[in-house]
Protein backbone atom coordinates (compact mmCIF):
# COMPACT_ATOMS: atom_id res chain seq x y z
CA UNK A 1 0.00 0.00 0.00
CA UNK A 2 1.51 3.30 -1.04
CA UNK A 3 1.18 6.79 0.39
CA UNK A 4 -1.58 7.75 -2.02
CA UNK A 5 -3.77 4.88 -0.85
CA UNK A 6 -3.09 5.62 2.83
CA UNK A 7 -4.02 9.27 2.29
CA UNK A 8 -7.15 8.20 0.43
CA UNK A 9 -8.22 5.82 3.20
CA UNK A 10 -7.75 8.51 5.86
CA UNK A 11 -9.79 11.01 3.82
CA UNK A 12 -12.47 8.40 3.09
CA UNK A 13 -12.85 7.48 6.77
CA UNK A 14 -13.10 11.16 7.78
CA UNK A 15 -15.53 11.93 4.96
CA UNK A 16 -17.65 8.84 5.57
CA UNK A 17 -17.93 9.53 9.31
CA UNK A 18 -18.80 13.17 8.65
CA UNK A 19 -21.39 12.09 6.09
CA UNK A 20 -22.96 9.73 8.63
CA UNK A 21 -23.03 12.50 11.23
CA UNK A 22 -24.71 14.86 8.73
CA UNK A 23 -27.68 12.52 8.45
CA UNK A 24 -27.84 11.48 12.13
CA UNK A 25 -26.94 14.63 14.08
CA UNK A 26 -29.59 16.03 16.41
CA UNK A 27 -28.62 19.64 15.81
CA UNK A 28 -29.13 21.29 12.40
CA UNK A 29 -26.15 23.63 12.77
CA UNK A 30 -23.86 20.75 13.75
CA UNK A 31 -25.11 18.82 10.74
CA UNK A 32 -24.23 21.76 8.46
CA UNK A 33 -20.73 21.92 9.97
CA UNK A 34 -20.26 18.16 9.52
CA UNK A 35 -21.31 18.73 5.92
CA UNK A 36 -18.33 21.11 5.60
CA UNK A 37 -16.00 18.32 6.78
CA UNK A 38 -17.53 15.80 4.37
CA UNK A 39 -17.31 18.20 1.41
CA UNK A 40 -13.74 19.16 2.27
CA UNK A 41 -12.66 15.52 2.39
CA UNK A 42 -14.34 14.97 -0.99
CA UNK A 43 -12.21 17.89 -2.24
CA UNK A 44 -9.13 16.04 -0.92
CA UNK A 45 -10.26 12.92 -2.79
CA UNK A 46 -10.43 14.99 -6.01
CA UNK A 47 -6.84 16.09 -5.41
CA UNK A 48 -5.77 12.43 -5.02
CA UNK A 49 -7.64 11.58 -8.24
CA UNK A 50 -5.53 14.13 -10.15
CA UNK A 51 -8.30 16.73 -10.49
CA UNK A 52 -7.01 19.87 -8.72
CA UNK A 53 -9.30 22.32 -10.52
CA UNK A 54 -12.43 20.39 -9.54
CA UNK A 55 -11.08 20.21 -5.98
CA UNK A 56 -10.70 23.98 -5.75
CA UNK A 57 -14.10 24.57 -7.36
CA UNK A 58 -15.52 22.16 -4.78
CA UNK A 59 -13.98 24.15 -1.93
CA UNK A 60 -15.05 27.52 -3.35
CA UNK A 61 -18.62 26.63 -4.36
CA UNK A 62 -19.63 23.95 -1.87
CA UNK A 63 -17.78 24.97 1.27
CA UNK A 64 -17.76 28.65 0.46
CA UNK A 65 -21.21 29.22 -1.00
CA UNK A 66 -23.63 26.33 -0.59
CA UNK A 67 -22.92 25.66 3.10
CA UNK A 68 -23.19 29.38 3.85
CA UNK A 69 -26.51 29.41 2.00
CA UNK A 70 -27.69 26.41 4.03
CA UNK A 71 -26.61 28.11 7.27
CA UNK A 72 -28.65 31.18 6.25
CA UNK A 73 -31.58 28.89 5.54
CA UNK A 74 -31.23 27.37 9.01
CA UNK A 75 -31.11 30.82 10.63
CA UNK A 76 -34.12 32.11 8.72
CA UNK A 77 -36.31 29.08 9.48
CA UNK A 78 -35.79 29.09 13.24
CA UNK A 79 -33.70 25.93 13.51
CA UNK A 80 -35.33 23.37 15.76
CA UNK A 81 -33.16 21.02 17.84
CA UNK A 82 -33.87 17.45 18.82
CA UNK A 83 -34.60 14.03 17.44
CA UNK A 84 -38.37 14.44 17.35
CA UNK A 85 -38.60 17.54 15.16
CA UNK A 86 -35.73 16.64 12.84
CA UNK A 87 -36.27 12.93 12.23
CA UNK A 88 -39.16 10.81 11.09
CA UNK A 89 -40.72 8.14 13.28
CA UNK A 90 -38.62 5.18 14.33
CA UNK A 91 -40.44 2.98 11.86
CA UNK A 92 -39.65 5.32 8.96
CA UNK A 93 -36.03 5.54 10.09
CA UNK A 94 -35.67 1.75 10.18
CA UNK A 95 -37.11 1.63 6.66
CA UNK A 96 -34.73 4.39 5.55
CA UNK A 97 -31.80 2.48 7.07
CA UNK A 98 -32.80 -0.69 5.23
CA UNK A 99 -33.03 1.20 1.92
CA UNK A 100 -29.70 2.99 2.50
CA UNK A 101 -27.86 -0.18 3.52
CA UNK A 102 -29.42 -2.04 0.60
CA UNK A 103 -28.27 0.62 -1.86
CA UNK A 104 -24.76 0.50 -0.41
CA UNK A 105 -24.51 -3.30 -0.55
CA UNK A 106 -25.96 -3.37 -4.07
CA UNK A 107 -23.49 -0.78 -5.36
CA UNK A 108 -20.53 -2.45 -3.65
CA UNK A 109 -21.36 -5.93 -4.94
CA UNK A 110 -22.17 -4.88 -8.50
CA UNK A 111 -19.26 -2.48 -8.87
CA UNK A 112 -16.93 -4.98 -7.20
CA UNK A 113 -18.01 -7.58 -9.74
CA UNK A 114 -17.48 -5.20 -12.65
CA UNK A 115 -14.39 -3.23 -11.61
CA UNK A 116 -12.95 -5.21 -8.69
CA UNK A 117 -9.51 -5.76 -10.24
CA UNK A 118 -9.12 -2.45 -12.06
CA UNK A 119 -6.59 0.11 -10.92
CA UNK A 120 -6.24 3.83 -11.52
CA UNK A 121 -2.73 4.33 -12.90
CA UNK A 122 -0.65 7.10 -11.39
CA UNK A 123 -0.79 10.18 -13.56
CA UNK A 124 0.00 13.86 -13.55
CA UNK A 125 -2.67 16.28 -12.42
CA UNK A 126 -5.07 17.41 -15.15
CA UNK A 127 -3.94 20.83 -16.32
CA UNK A 128 -6.58 23.51 -15.95
CA UNK A 129 -5.69 24.42 -19.53
CA UNK A 130 -6.80 21.00 -20.80
CA UNK A 131 -10.01 21.25 -18.80
CA UNK A 132 -10.78 24.71 -20.16
CA UNK A 133 -10.01 23.63 -23.71
CA UNK A 134 -12.39 20.67 -23.44
CA UNK A 135 -15.03 22.82 -21.75
CA UNK A 136 -15.00 25.58 -24.35
CA UNK A 137 -14.38 23.43 -27.42
CA UNK A 138 -16.32 20.17 -26.97
CA UNK A 139 -18.80 21.07 -24.26
CA UNK A 140 -19.53 24.70 -25.02
CA UNK A 141 -23.26 24.10 -25.64
CA UNK A 142 -23.95 22.46 -22.25
CA UNK A 143 -21.79 25.19 -20.71
CA UNK A 144 -24.05 27.87 -22.16
CA UNK A 145 -27.11 25.90 -21.09
CA UNK A 146 -25.75 25.80 -17.52
CA UNK A 147 -25.21 29.55 -17.55
CA UNK A 148 -28.80 30.12 -18.67
CA UNK A 149 -29.93 27.68 -15.96
CA UNK A 150 -27.99 29.65 -13.33
CA UNK A 151 -29.59 32.89 -14.53
CA UNK A 152 -33.05 31.31 -14.37
CA UNK A 153 -32.34 29.95 -10.87
CA UNK A 154 -31.08 33.38 -9.77
CA UNK A 155 -34.20 35.17 -10.99
CA UNK A 156 -36.45 32.40 -9.67
CA UNK A 157 -34.89 32.52 -6.21
CA UNK A 158 -35.29 36.32 -6.05
CA UNK A 159 -38.92 36.15 -7.21
CA UNK A 160 -39.71 33.40 -4.71
CA UNK A 161 -37.99 34.92 -1.70
CA UNK A 162 -38.83 38.60 -1.95
CA UNK A 163 -41.67 40.03 0.04
CA UNK A 164 -44.35 41.87 -1.87
CA UNK B 1 -4.89 3.06 -6.38
CA UNK B 2 -7.61 0.41 -6.91
CA UNK B 3 -10.65 1.85 -8.67
CA UNK B 4 -12.85 0.33 -5.97
CA UNK B 5 -11.58 2.74 -3.29
CA UNK B 6 -13.29 5.86 -4.66
CA UNK B 7 -16.27 3.82 -5.86
CA UNK B 8 -16.95 2.37 -2.40
CA UNK B 9 -16.44 5.80 -0.81
CA UNK B 10 -18.93 7.31 -3.26
CA UNK B 11 -21.41 4.47 -2.70
CA UNK B 12 -21.19 5.06 1.05
CA UNK B 13 -21.78 8.82 0.72
CA UNK B 14 -24.70 8.15 -1.64
CA UNK B 15 -26.31 5.66 0.75
CA UNK B 16 -25.88 8.10 3.64
CA UNK B 17 -27.67 10.69 1.48
CA UNK B 18 -30.47 8.24 0.67
CA UNK B 19 -30.90 7.50 4.37
CA UNK B 20 -30.95 11.22 5.17
CA UNK B 21 -33.55 12.05 2.53
CA UNK B 22 -35.85 9.31 3.82
CA UNK B 23 -35.24 9.66 7.57
CA UNK B 24 -35.29 13.44 8.03
CA UNK B 25 -38.43 15.53 8.27
CA UNK B 26 -36.78 18.96 8.29
CA UNK B 27 -36.61 20.37 4.74
CA UNK B 28 -33.16 21.94 5.21
CA UNK B 29 -31.76 18.59 6.37
CA UNK B 30 -33.23 16.91 3.28
CA UNK B 31 -31.44 19.48 1.10
CA UNK B 32 -28.14 18.70 2.90
CA UNK B 33 -28.63 14.97 2.23
CA UNK B 34 -29.23 15.73 -1.46
CA UNK B 35 -25.90 17.60 -1.51
CA UNK B 36 -24.20 14.46 -0.14
CA UNK B 37 -25.71 12.37 -2.95
CA UNK B 38 -24.61 14.85 -5.63
CA UNK B 39 -21.09 14.77 -4.20
CA UNK B 40 -21.03 10.99 -4.41
CA UNK B 41 -21.92 11.23 -8.10
CA UNK B 42 -19.09 13.72 -8.63
CA UNK B 43 -16.57 11.41 -6.96
CA UNK B 44 -17.62 8.67 -9.39
CA UNK B 45 -17.28 10.98 -12.39
CA UNK B 46 -13.80 12.12 -11.40
CA UNK B 47 -12.68 8.58 -10.51
CA UNK B 48 -13.75 7.17 -13.87
CA UNK B 49 -12.16 10.15 -15.61
CA UNK B 50 -8.84 9.22 -13.96
CA UNK B 51 -9.35 5.50 -14.65
CA UNK B 52 -10.13 5.96 -18.37
CA UNK B 53 -7.52 8.74 -18.82
CA UNK B 54 -10.02 10.55 -21.00
CA UNK B 55 -8.46 12.97 -23.47
CA UNK B 56 -11.49 15.26 -23.34
CA UNK B 57 -11.50 15.23 -19.50
CA UNK B 58 -15.25 14.61 -19.78
CA UNK B 59 -15.59 13.33 -16.22
CA UNK B 60 -14.20 16.50 -14.70
CA UNK B 61 -16.19 18.73 -17.06
CA UNK B 62 -19.39 16.96 -16.08
CA UNK B 63 -18.43 17.17 -12.40
CA UNK B 64 -18.22 20.95 -12.89
CA UNK B 65 -21.67 20.93 -14.51
CA UNK B 66 -23.08 18.93 -11.60
CA UNK B 67 -21.57 21.40 -9.13
CA UNK B 68 -23.16 24.33 -11.00
CA UNK B 69 -26.55 22.61 -11.14
CA UNK B 70 -26.27 21.76 -7.42
CA UNK B 71 -25.66 25.43 -6.66
CA UNK B 72 -28.76 26.41 -8.64
CA UNK B 73 -30.78 23.65 -6.99
CA UNK B 74 -29.86 24.61 -3.44
CA UNK B 75 -30.59 28.28 -4.15
CA UNK B 76 -34.08 27.55 -5.48
CA UNK B 77 -34.66 24.89 -2.81
CA UNK B 78 -33.86 27.24 0.05
CA UNK B 79 -36.01 29.98 -1.48
CA UNK B 80 -38.93 27.53 -1.58
CA UNK B 81 -38.23 26.39 2.00
CA UNK B 82 -38.16 30.03 3.10
CA UNK B 83 -41.46 30.72 1.36
CA UNK B 84 -43.07 27.66 3.00
CA UNK B 85 -41.78 28.77 6.39
CA UNK B 86 -43.14 32.27 5.87
CA UNK B 87 -46.58 30.98 4.90
CA UNK B 88 -46.97 28.03 7.26
CA UNK B 89 -44.53 28.62 10.15
CA UNK B 90 -42.99 25.18 9.63
CA UNK B 91 -40.36 23.46 7.47
CA UNK B 92 -41.58 20.00 8.42
CA UNK B 93 -42.10 18.24 5.11
CA UNK B 94 -44.79 15.97 6.57
CA UNK B 95 -47.00 18.99 7.21
CA UNK B 96 -46.57 20.46 3.74
CA UNK B 97 -49.30 18.38 2.11
CA UNK B 98 -51.12 20.96 0.01
CA UNK B 99 -50.88 18.83 -3.13
CA UNK B 100 -51.94 15.61 -1.42
CA UNK B 101 -55.55 14.46 -1.35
Amino acid sequence: MNGQEVAFLILAVIGGLAGLLVVTSRNVVHAALYLVVALASVAGVYLLLAAPFVAFVQVIIYVGAIVVLILFGIMLTRAPVGRRVLDNTLRARVGAFVVGAGVFIMFTVFLGGAFGDERIENQGATATEALGESLFRNYVLPFEAVSVLLLAALIGAIVLARRD
Amino acid sequence: MPLMYPLVFAAFLFSAGVYGVLARRNAVMVLMSIELMLNAVNVNLVAFNAYLRDELVSGQVFALFVIAVAAAEVGIGLAIVLLIFRNRETVNIDEVDLLRW
